[in-house]
């Protein structure tokens, strides 16, 4: 035997650099003078202690599935789009021209609504995708280049429209007008209530949590039971042989990237419509990036992304009642991310050479 | 638009050039090794953030100054831990260091200084104060005179002007900088060292073949690496801020890395870049919205031009540019 059983590989390996990166985060709170297990058991409480922390622990996963999913399939088809953040941005864009200006006449409903807006904010993301996407098919740029500059493009577009074209006037803030009341999703509470389950009014978790559930599905479909998603995954492991296969690697370069920019635009059916129910500055909130995180450590599997995204959902929420309930600022939440991204990314093979001789080593000595 | 308004604004797109300029060539050290460096922001972070908390802690900017250079390197050992010795992606490396640094900078200076995530603003000896160069219009002419110095070099010839409010009164670190442009340049092109650096980016494996160490060279290209982008943080918290605030880096590593690809890897081109980016900086300071004849040109505009231009570089419209050949790629011995 040459290699590691399937299960150290899927299972083990990740265990042990999350292992690594939340020792680290704990030594970390300790190192500032807090207690680490206090500090985990404010997180655990404030996340999932009442429906209120849950409602908030599945907003932020809800966000997380999709930047997570996009990131995956980049990944897979050997990209690294790094612009989750603007496409997300973008995305909500176009979600919000989509609430803002489409007559209510036509949508009576907040499931034809939802419709338009999920059709608007994939079209948009996809768009702010298609550039960077284009450029590295077709003129070899970068696209972890161009896809950062093209966050900060997003930023300052989306500024100078908060600003001026979009900005409700007479507002002090850079928001948009609010959506019509009929583009408002319905939230859990609204959802169980006639179940019978009662659920937080205030918490933000709304139907898009559905829609993202059904969009793991959908990309486990697409990559793993679908022609293009099998031509993805070629493509990604190894370029140059699937051409002998006849495949275009100028159309999986940008359609991989483009669905990737779909599914960060979708993001914004959450953020935008379903929590703030009107463009503001930075409805993405970092979620953008915290999809790398959630992608390297779902080992861009749907199922892996949303076991990881609901794990930042925890970490996003408990930290913000960690912030509020003791000394610990909100930005351990960064902190433990880069920690995560760090290991289970970057060092991987710190974790994985030693326990793939180990497996190697056992099993000679039972050979012998 | 006078003359001395032309010449304030290139004054202050020099300041903010220099940590940009210094992160560039950081950049360009280890990209033409062949190690892509994305971390160059977070970098910048914890050195501004260590070298003000440890100068605002002993007052002086100078133990400041090795400290945050000493927090950029140990950021740039572990990039080369992982992206040298692991072998991992250096990408995700850089995307982590640069969270680990968003967090860490604010974590801890919370816990030290109990300020919402700033250091204490610096004063006197904790920060890097104007040098007067020879026979420039400074602070004692004004006094001698009993005029303020705005007055007096309002008054002054052109070239006293460009002289004064342009070439002098800058820290020391913004001579630094511009002295590192030719530095790297010889560095690079005319050492044995530069050749074999140079070398490794493009073909690791002729390097190897001649006997050179592919890894010893790529750990040297990070330590420069950090150094440099370390005096950018460290500039950037003692020389043109007073104090280590939140974000501070504000994009300026991401800046840097289109400013590099703008000046297509070369150290020359690079202080062109950088500077180009500092003055639309300061232009976007200075002014909001700028008019041309009834077209309005949003201050936003102006924040996203260096990324555009970026972009539209990379597009390959002006010009093409092309990265060292073997960038990104983990050396693997054999096979």
């Amino acid at each position: 035997m040459d290699k590691m059983p399937k299960w150290a590989d899927v299972a083990l390996i990740p265990f042990l650099n999350l292992l690594i990166a939340f020792v680290l985060s704990g030594l970390v709170i300790f190192a500032i003078g807090e207690n680490p297990f206090k500090a985990l058991m404010t997180m655990i409480d404030g996340a999932f202690g009442s429906t209120y922390g849950w409602g908030y622990t599945l907003y932020y996963t809800t966000n997380f599935i999709f930047t997570g999913l996009a990131v995956s399939i980049a990944f897979k088809a050997a990209m690294f789009n790094i612009g989750g953040e603007g496409q997300a941005m973008i995305g909500g864009l176009g979600v919000g021209i989509a609430c803002l200006f489409i007559p209510t006449v036509l949508m009576p409903h907040w499931t034809i609504a939802l419709v338009f807006a999920m059709i608007a904010g994939a079209i948009f993301g996809a768009g702010w995708a298609l550039i960077p996407a284009y450029l590295q098919a077709k003129r070899g740029s970068h696209v972890v280049i161009t896809t950062i500059m093209f966050n900060f493009i997003a930023t300052a577009l989306m500024g100078y429209l908060l600003i001026g074209p979009l900005k409700l006037k007479g507002a002090q803030e850079s928001a948009s007008a609010s959506f019509p009341d009929v583009t408002n999703l319905p939230t859990l509470h609204e959802l169980l209530a006639p179940l019978g389950i009662s659920f937080s009014k205030s918490a933000p978790a709304n139907v898009s949590l559905f829609i993202a559930l059904a969009m793991c599905v959908v990309v486990y479909l697409l990559m793993n039971r679908s022609r293009l998603g099998y031509e993805i995954r070629a493509f990604g492991e190894s370029p140059t042989a699937s051409v002998y296969a006849g495949i275009s690697p100028t159309k999986i370069i940008i359609v991989a990237m483009m669905l990737s920019g779909a599914i960060s635009g979708l993001m914004a059916v959450n953020a935008t419509m379903g929590q703030h129910e009107r463009l503001i500055l930075n409805a993405v909130e970092g979620a953008g990036f915290i999809g790398i995180a959630v992608a390297l450590m779902g080992r861009n599997h749907p199922f892996g992304v949303l076991l990881a995204a609901l794990l930042f959902g925890f970490l996003y929420q408990g930290g913000s009642e960690l912030s509020l309930w003791s000394k610990i600022p909100r930005e351990l939440i960064i902190v433990i991310q880069g920690l995560v991204i760090l290991f289970t990314g970057a060092l991987d093979n710190m974790v994985r050479m030693p326990v793939e001789r180990m497996f190697i080593a056992a099993a000679k000595r039972k050979d012998a | 638009m006078d003359f001395l308004t032309i010449i304030q604004i290139a004054d202050s797109g020099l300041r903010l050039a220099t940590p940009l300029l210094f992160a560039c060539l950081a950049g360009l050290f280890s990209e033409r090794a062949g190690i892509f460096d994305i971390g160059l922001e977070g970098k910048i972070l914890v050195s501004a953030f260590m070298s003000a908390a440890v100068a605002a802690v002993t007052g002086s900017v100078w133990l400041g100054l090795l400290c945050g250079v000493f927090a950029s390197i140990s950021f740039s050992a572990v990039h080369g831990i992982a992206s040298i010795t692991f072998r991992g992606n250096q990408l995700i490396s850089g995307v982590a260091l640069n969270f680990l640094a968003s967090g860490i900078t604010v974590l801890a200076a919370q816990a030290w200084f109990s300020q919402g995530g700033r250091t204490p603003p610096l004063m006197g000896e904790g920060r890097f104060m104007p040098i007067e160069l020879p026979f420039a219009l400074g602070r004692s002419d004004a006094e001698a005179a009993g005029v303020p110095l705005r007055v007096l070099i309002d008054q002054a010839n052109p070239i006293q002007q460009v002289y004064s409010e342009f070439i002098s009164g800058h820290t020391i670190l913004v001579y630094v900088a511009l002295l590192m442009v030719p530095l790297s340049w010889f560095v690079l092109f005319r050492t044995r060292f530069g050749l074999r650096l140079r070398a490794v980016g493009e073909n690791p494996a002729a390097v190897d073949t001649a006997g050179v160490s592919v890894i010893k060279l790529r750990y040297a290209s990070m330590a420069i690496a950090g150094t440099l982008c370390g005096l950018s943080g460290v500039y950037l918290a003692t020389g043109l801020g007073a104090g280590f605030i939140k974000e501070m880096s504000a994009g300026r590593g991401y800046i840097a890395l289109a400013a590099l690809i703008f000046a297509k890897w070369k150290p020359v081109p690079a202080l062109g870049a950088t500077f180009l980016f500092g003055l639309l900086e300061a232009i976007a300071n200075r002014y909001q919205n700028i008019d041309l004849g009834g077209f309005v040109i949003p201050v936003q505009f102006m924040q996203a031009l260096p990324y555009i231009l970026t972009v539209v570089i990379l597009a390959g419209f002006v010009g093409s540019a092309i990265a060292p050949k073997a960038g990104g790629q983990p050396y693997v011995k054999e096979r």
